[in-house]
This record gives C-alpha cells, structure tokens and sequence, in this order.
C-alpha cells in the first residue's frame, strides 16, 4: 500500500468553529504523551482548550489488542471551550485496534490518519478484523491519511544506528510532527522539552526531535493547501493574564498546597493507591513543604491518620476513589461524632467493585450523602471543571475548619485527568484560612460546648497549655463532651449535629442559574463534572431559541438554599448525571418535586449532541 | 488566647495524672494496675499532661485514655496505630501512647500494628494482652490458647495463637518488651523504657481478666509464685530466675534455642546466658519461651536504634514553612 493523496479540505476554511483532534493507539505507543503535547501546543496558540485522557486500566496490554487501546481527545477555540468535543474532525489511528475502537468518534468527512505499519494479517487478527478496514471501504467517507509511520521513522533515524525498537518508540513524535504541521504549529515547545526532558540521554532527545522534524516535514510533502481550516488561528480573545495547563489532579493539588500556604500550616495528607485518586499523591509528593504526604498500609489507615492528624490540629486529608470511600466509612462517622474537620476526596469510577477504574461515573453521590451508619451528616461538594478544583479545595477546607466536620469532595476520573487552561488566580487576593484561635483560658474547658452561629465546638489541639481533654466515638454529653448515654442528650446531640451541617446553607452565595431564562421551560440541573457537556447543551439549545436553563451545583449536602423554590418555577425539571439518577432521587424526595434524569452509565462523560437531543425530547413530551 | 497559667511540670505526682472520670472498668482488673504503673510512670517522666496524647482503639483496654488527665483520643476498634500515626505527623513534638487489646492490635488492627512497627514510627504501643474478649462478652481472642472454651467456641479454640513478641520481631519492630500488670515494681520500668526509645515502642502487657479469663497467664502475674515462672531480663546480666535466683537459661547453640539448667548442675563447658537486647537471634529464640517448661522473658527483650519515621520523612513542628510566595511560585 502506499500513502496516499489526500481530497481538499470538505469543511474549508471559512469559519474558525472549534475543532476536536482525537489520538489512539497502544497504551504503550506514547499517546497521552503525544495530545499532552499537542495540548501545550494549543495552548502556546492561545486558543480555549479541554483535553481528556481516555486510557485503559492495563498497564501495558498486549500489543495491538482492542482492550489496550489507549486514547486522548482535545477540543479547541477561540471562544470558550467548555468539554473535550463529541467526535473528532480529526482522528490519529496508531494501529488496527485503535481504529476500530476509535472510528465511531471520528465526524464523517473527518481526516483521518492511520499508520498503516500494523494493518497486517498479524495485527487484523488481533484487532479481530476478518478484513482490513484500509482497502474494505469502512473508510468510505472521511479524508484518510496513510503513511507506514514505523519505516518512515526508521529511515528518519537511520543515521543514529539505534537499532529497531528504541527507534520505533519516536513514532509517537513523527506523527506528532506531522499533526503540528497539518494545524500549522511550531515544534518548539516540544523540542525545548525534548531536549530537557533526556538532558541525561543526549541519543533519545536527538532520535525524537529528529522523528518529530521527520513528520513535520513529510506534511511539507503533502497537498500543502489541503487543510486550511486546520491550520486558522483560534485564538481566544476572551482568555486575559497568564495561564498555563491544568488538569483536575493538579488543580486538586494545588488547591492543597494552597490551605497550607493561606493557613500557614502543613497540611497532612494521608491515602492508599488507588487508581484513579493516585495521581493526587504523585503530585503532592512532589512539593518539598505545605503537604505531609503518608502512603499509608490501607484504605482505612490513611483516613485514620488524617484524622489524628486533625485532632493534633493540623487539617488531614485523605482521598480515594469509591471502593475506599466504602471502606473509610467507618472513620467518617467517628470524624462525625469527635466533630473534628477532615477532607475526603472521592474521585469516583465506574462501579461497584472494581468496575471500570479508568472510567468516570458520578455513583457515589449517594453514598457520600448517606452512606454511613448512624445519623451521620457532613457536608458534600464537587468541582464543576478543571480550575474549579483548585477553588473547592480552598472552599472546602474553609467549610471543614468552620464547621467542625469531616467535608466530602466529589470528583471524578474525568474531572481528574481532563485539563483545561487555566488562567492563573490572584493568589493575593484570596483570603488567609485562619485556623480557630483557642479563646478559653484553660479553667473548666468544655470541649463540646458551640458556637452560636456555626455550632461548631472548639478545636483545641494536644500541645495547648492547660486545655488537656479527652475525645471519643462515644457518644458525648453537650458541653462537656463526657461519656454520655443519657437519651435526652443524645436525641440533642444528633439534632445539633444535624443543625450544624445544615446551617452550611446558611453560609453559602444564593442559588443561581447558570444560564437560560428565569421562566424557561425545562430547567437542566446538574452537578460535578458534568458541567461542560451541559452547559454547551444550554447554550446551544438557547441559541436555537429552546428555552433551557441550566443551574450546576457545587453544593450537593446542604442543598443550596433556593433550590425548592427554583425548581418549583419551572414546568419540568430534569438532572442529567453519569449514574441511575441519584441527584434526581435526593431531590424528589427532599421537595417532593417530580424531577426526572437524563442517565448515562457508558464510562464516557455526555456528548452534547446526546444531551441536546434528550433535553429536547423532554421539552417536547406532554409528560417529563 | 488568655494567659495561661503554667504549672510547674517537675512538682506533679501521679494523682496529677488522674482524671475526674469515674474508672468503668470491672472490681479486679488487671486494668487498674497498668493505669497505677502508668501514672507513676508519667510523673516521673516530667512532662506536661498538655504535651502527651493517648489514643486507643476500642476494647476495655481502650477506655484508659478516660482516666488521664492528657489528651486522649478514644477512636475505632482496631485503628488506634494509624491514628497516633497521623498525629505525630502532624505534631512530631508530642509523647504518643497507643493503648489496645489483642482484638485491637492483633485483630482487627493487626495490620496498623505491622506498620506502625517496620516504619518505626515514634510512638508507644501498650498491649494490654488478657488473652479473650471481655467487652463483647468472654468470646475467645487472637491470643487465646488453643482449647479455650468461649460462647463462640463451646467445644474449645482450635486455632494457634499469635505470639505477639514474635509478631512484633517479625514486623520489624525495634523495640519489643514484655510486662504484666501485677508486677507493680518491674512494670514502670518497661514503660520508662520504652518512652525513652525514639521509635514505635511495642510492649505485650500480660493483664488478667477476673471476669472472663481468670488465671490466664498462671504463675506469671501472680505476685508470690511469678519469679518462678518469669525470668527478668536485665541487658548485660545472665539469664536467672527463681525466688532463690537459682535457675537460668543457657544458649544451645546448636539448636538455637535456650535450655532451663538448675545452676547448682551447671555443667563445666555450660555458662549461663547473658541477655544481649541487640542481638535479634537472641530475641527471636526469647520470644519462644512459654510456660509450662520455660519461664517468660520479662523486661526488654529487643532493643535497636533506629531512624525514626516522622523524623526520616523530613517534618518537624507544626507550622508550615510555606506561605503565599511559595504558592506563586508553585502556581
């Protein structure tokens, strides 16, 4: 076969609409190496971006098959880009099993390249293709590039002598090249990196610069005026000061990094690997100050650090993804009764058990809500996007130090690798977290007596001259916080408990809509990382003059106040979530409001065109 | 804050270390005698209640914390280590004690107590071993020796105990010692001891329960007849036992275990051995010692300096270092 010409540019180039460039190949091709760079690209043409990493849970599935497919989609353009794009206008296929996978995403017309290397018997088989999709006709339709990306990176690396395998590992950058020169980038973010990124091994910097050159190089070689619309500046105008990349994980980070630099206090963050909370780990490890990291023996040991580490008046912190949160129950519900602050992160997955690790879903709300034994409230929160994880950390820690109590943060696998720019905060214009100064003098303390406006009871950490006291799980007399089983006060003790989360509420910014009319005809209400996808549905149905408004919480227990209301002002009201509908079923039942779900449970956050399509068909209904 | 007044922390006595909290704990138990020895050991270490945490997990062991005047944390069965884990990382300047059952350490936390150990974390973990479960009603422990008849094992235990001085030298821990609760004028000094080692600290704590396991551990707590069923390790001084000190045990290099002699037939070739609290072979062969045949070693029986975990991972105090310079520049 040989690669072939390529037809002109079908969508021309007349208006610069976002575009959507989607990699997939081997998990252990380079992909995610490959649209991380692309990413910072996109970022040094200042254009808006979302990315999402799209990765299987195997570490290195065999070559070639379908379940080692490894993928990464970025959206890009001048005006805000709120998800990762629905289907690509450009699809990079590494081998057989990456296009099957993968195609589906592609919008027909799309370009699409393959690296024909692997389309051999051998690696059809793999992919379990009776024929191959390059000569059947499968490909009917899109705008295909063919190119033996492994010989052509061979020839390009000749020269260095490296040998087969360590040369055929620079095809990542060859196609990388050839990419940048479609979207008429320059290389030399990539190339400063290279060469930084293998100081120590001078040979690989130069055999993948010298690929990615090759690439960017052969594109020269094509119908150079084939694809102008790829190559239009989106630059976006609404984007001011600097930013840089962040994903989820490192926003989560940051924002941890950030309750120790306003509280001028370490931070103890305690957790057990699990996939997909560990890159959090990774990158608080990395600090050299601000956060203690403890990998500790289990699940349940690291939410019992971070909980000492709170009584000894540090803020613990503890995260995991949902099987974790299941076994770190037990300790939420002492953090409760001690009323003590603590973070928990949930970066939920697809469930229950293992599930699908690598795959977002938004099951857990439930659990995070009631999930523990006893009358055990805390207050429960989730990031919309990216950057929102930096503020909710802040925000959180705020709730958790004011409120004395244990605060569950939902995100999850997509919110965590997805990554956006970001435009980087005013550090100095955030307010300082003051940890409580202790306002007894010693005589007579009482551990347990409140606050009169928040409830909270006093944090008074080992170490504080003439304040030594005793806590504990059982049930303790209001005021004293001696053992107790009087039934009188426990009956006030859960109601103060209750109160005191409640009373959140009480402290947070009124509900608004996010967009849509006030009197529109559906209100959409979502929560956690689905804000992208439904915010872009809103607006696009809005522009069609649909009547749709979307309001996204942040706050998912207390239950903003206002929200009654809100949803009782609109004739039909619906959440979309990645689960069967639990946000919808907390809200039915906390105001008796018949609200409907859009669900979706595929591991894949919404397609817009999905949700545009199923919000409209609830307009539509005489019934929701 | 207000002014504080400062107590002068040398002039305390060991009722300075009581609470005002009622002791629950049943007429009889060995309890009452760890919480005596305890009290004693505080004054005399000097330190301020206001700087020495006790946390516990759950079992009657783990109400001790009530009945101090330090700070105290009464957490969850079995996570007392992991706590008192997080807080010397929080607070790497407090005295930590961990105070549990064998449900707690060898149970449900067993696995806190084999980290706790090999990270060799600064805290000291008191087992109170009574060899059954007394809160939940006399059901048969991790420690109970095989036969015990208990509402769960009418027909009698068939399971092997855990050694817990083993399991402590098996996880790596670098400081093992073995008390019990009677003996009022030896144990002080194992707890002193074990304060003073930086690191996770393990002490096994022979306690009996009246109620549920009454002479569990035969002659060894039993103040008239222990001599003759303990052997007192001292580092440096040989191995004799006996009311009459007429006893001790010699290393059989061989077999790598100790024999019992009568030392009036010490053999020529034959010397009775010194207790080395370094040397872990030794340690490992002491902690194979059980009644009825041997005496039970007694006092410290490991001793290793080591780094210290909190220390090693590079935190100290409680302030951070970083303010909002750093956050710039780490943004």
């Amino acid at each position: 076969m040989s690669d072939t010409a390529i037809a002109p540019d079908a969508a021309g180039a007349a208006k610069a609409s976002p575009l959507v460039v989607r990699f997939a190949g081997d998990s252990g091709d380079g992909i995610q190496l490959a649209g991380y760079e692309f990413a910072k690209s996109t970022a040094d043409a200042k254009s808006d971006f979302m990315t999402f990493p799209d990765f299987p849970a195997e570490i290195r599935a065999p070559v070639g098959t379908l379940f080692g497919v490894s993928a990464f989609q970025i959206q890009f353009g001048a005006d805000e880009v709120l998800t990762p794009g629905d289907r690509a206008d450009v699809l990079v296929a590494f081998n057989p099993a990456a296009l099957v996978t993968n195609l589906q995403n592609l919008k027909s017309g799309g370009v699409l390249i393959v690296d024909e290397s692997s389309f051999d018997a051998r690696g059809l088989k793999k992919a379990k293709l009776e024929t191959n999709p390059l000569e059947d006709g499968t490909l009917e339709g899109y705008q295909v590039i063919t190119v033996d990306v492994v010989k052509r990176t061979l020839e390009a690396l000749d020269h260095l002598g490296l040998g087969r395998k360590p040369a055929t590992r620079a095809k990542n950058l060859w196609v990388l090249g050839l990419v940048y020169w479609m979207f008429g980038r320059p290389l030399d973010t990539t190339l400063d990196w290279l060469t930084s990124k293998f100081k120590q091994s001078p040979e690989v910097a130069e055999a993948n610069i010298t690929a990615l050159k090759a690439g960017h190089a052969y594109g020269e070689t094509l119908e150079i005026s084939a694809f102008p619309n790829l190559s239009t500046p989106r630059v976006a105008k609404h984007r001011k000061g600097k930013s840089r990349i962040i994903s989820g994980a490192q926003a989560m980070a940051l924002g941890l990094a950030a309750v120790a630099a306003l509280g001028k206090r370490d931070i103890v963050y305690c957790s057990y690997p699990i996939t997909p909370a560990s890159t959090l780990l990774h990158a608080l490890a990395r600090f050299d100050g601000g956060v203690r990291t403890f990998q500790a023996e289990d699940e349940i040991a690291a939410i019992s650090a971070a909980l000492g580490a709170s009584f000894a008046g540090s803020l613990g912190v503890t995260a995991s993804s949902g099987p974790g949160l299941s076994l770190k129950t037990e300790a939420m519900g002492l953090g409760i009764a001690v009323e003590l602050p603590l973070l928990v992160i949930d970066v939920q997955r697809g469930g229950p058990s293992t599930g699908m690790p690598t795959k977002p879903e938004q099951s857990d709300l439930t659990m995070a809500i009631h999930g523990r034994h006893g009358e055990a409230p805390l207050p429960v929160l989730a990031p919309a996007t990216p950057d929102d994880c930096f503020w909710i950390i802040i925000e959180a820690a705020r709730i958790a130090i004011e409120t004395m109590s244990p605060v569950i943060i939902l995100t999850d696998a997509y919110l965590a690798n997805a990554a956006s720019d970001w435009e980087l905060p005013d550090v100095d214009s955030v307010p300082d977290i003051d940890w409580p100064a202790v306002t007894s003098n010693g005589e007579d303390f009482q551990p347990f007596t409140r606050d009169p406006d928040t409830l909270a009871r006093p944090w008074v950490a080992p170490g504080t001259p003439q304040h030594a006291h005793r806590i504990g799980g059982i049930e303790k007399a209001q005021g004293s916080g001696h053992i107790s089983y009087d039934p009188a006060n426990h009956q006030e003790m859960t109601s103060l408990r209750a109160e005191k989360v409640s009373k959140v509420a009480d402290r947070l910014p009124p509900i608004e809509l996010e967009d849509g009319p006030e009197d529109g005809d559906i209100l959409v209400i979502g929560w956690g990382s689905t804000h992208g996808s439904i915010a872009q549905a809103a607006k696009e149905l809005n522009a069609e003059e649909k009547r749709v408004a979307h309001v996204h919480l942040r706050h998912l227990w207390p239950l903003p106040r206002g929200l009654d209301e809100l949803i009782k002002r609109f004739p039909k009201v619906v959440t979309a979530e990645l689960n069967t509908g639990q946000l919808c079923s907390i809200l039915r039942s906390e105001y008796l409001a018949p609200v409907t779900c859009i669900s979706q449970v595929s591991g894949q956050p919404f397609h817009v065109s999905d949700l545009k399509a199923e919000i409209t068909k609830r307009l539509e209904a005489t019934v929701t | 804050m207000n002014e504080m007044p400062v107590k002068d922390v040398t002039a305390l006595t060991a009722n300075d270390f009581g609470s005002d909290q009622e002791v629950r704990w049943c007429p009889g138990c060995g309890d009452y005698a760890i919480l005596k020895a305890m009290k004693t050991v505080l004054a005399d270490i000097g330190r301020s209640p206001d700087d020495i945490v006790f946390v516990a997990g759950i079992g009657c062991a783990a109400r001790f914390p009530y009945y101090l005047s330090t700070y105290g944390f009464h957490t969850i069965h079995g996570r007392a280590a992991a706590v008192a884990t997080g807080v010397k990382l929080a607070n790497p300047e407090l005295d930590v004690w961990v105070v549990g059952g064998d449900g707690d350490f060898m149970s449900i936390g067993g696995n806190h107590t084999l980290h706790a150990l090999r990270r060799n974390v600064d805290i000291n973990l008191l087992l109170f071993n009574n060899a059954i479960y007394g809160l939940t009603k006399g059901q048969y422990s991790p420690t109970s020796p095989v036969g015990t008849r208990s509402p769960s094992t009418p027909g009698g235990s068939v399971e092997a105990p855990v050694n817990a001085v083993r399991f402590a030298l098996g996880a790596g821990a670098r400081f093992v010692a073995r008390a019990a609760d009677t003996l009022q004028t030896h144990l002080p000094g194992v707890l002193k001891r074990a304060h003073a080692n930086k690191g996770a600290s393990f002490v096994e704590i022979l306690q009996n329960c009246l109620v549920y396991n009454d002479g569990a551990f035969g002659a060894i707590n039993d103040r008239s007849q222990s001599h003759e069923a303990t052997v007192r390790l001292e580092h440096g001084q040989p191995m004799v036992f006996g009311k009459e000190e007429d006893k001790g045990l010699v290393f059989n290099n061989e077999t790598g275990a100790f024999e019992v002699v009568t030392l009036a037939d010490l053999k020529s070739e034959d010397t009775i051995a010194i207790h080395d609290e370094t040397n872990f072979v030794r340690a490992q062969a002491l902690a194979e010692l059980e009644q009825p045949g041997f005496p039970v070693p007694l006092g410290v029986i490991y001793a290793e300096a080591a780094t210290e975990f909190v220390e090693a991972r590079g935190f100290s105090g409680t302030k951070s270092k970083w303010g909002r310079e750093e956050l710039k520049s780490l943004i």
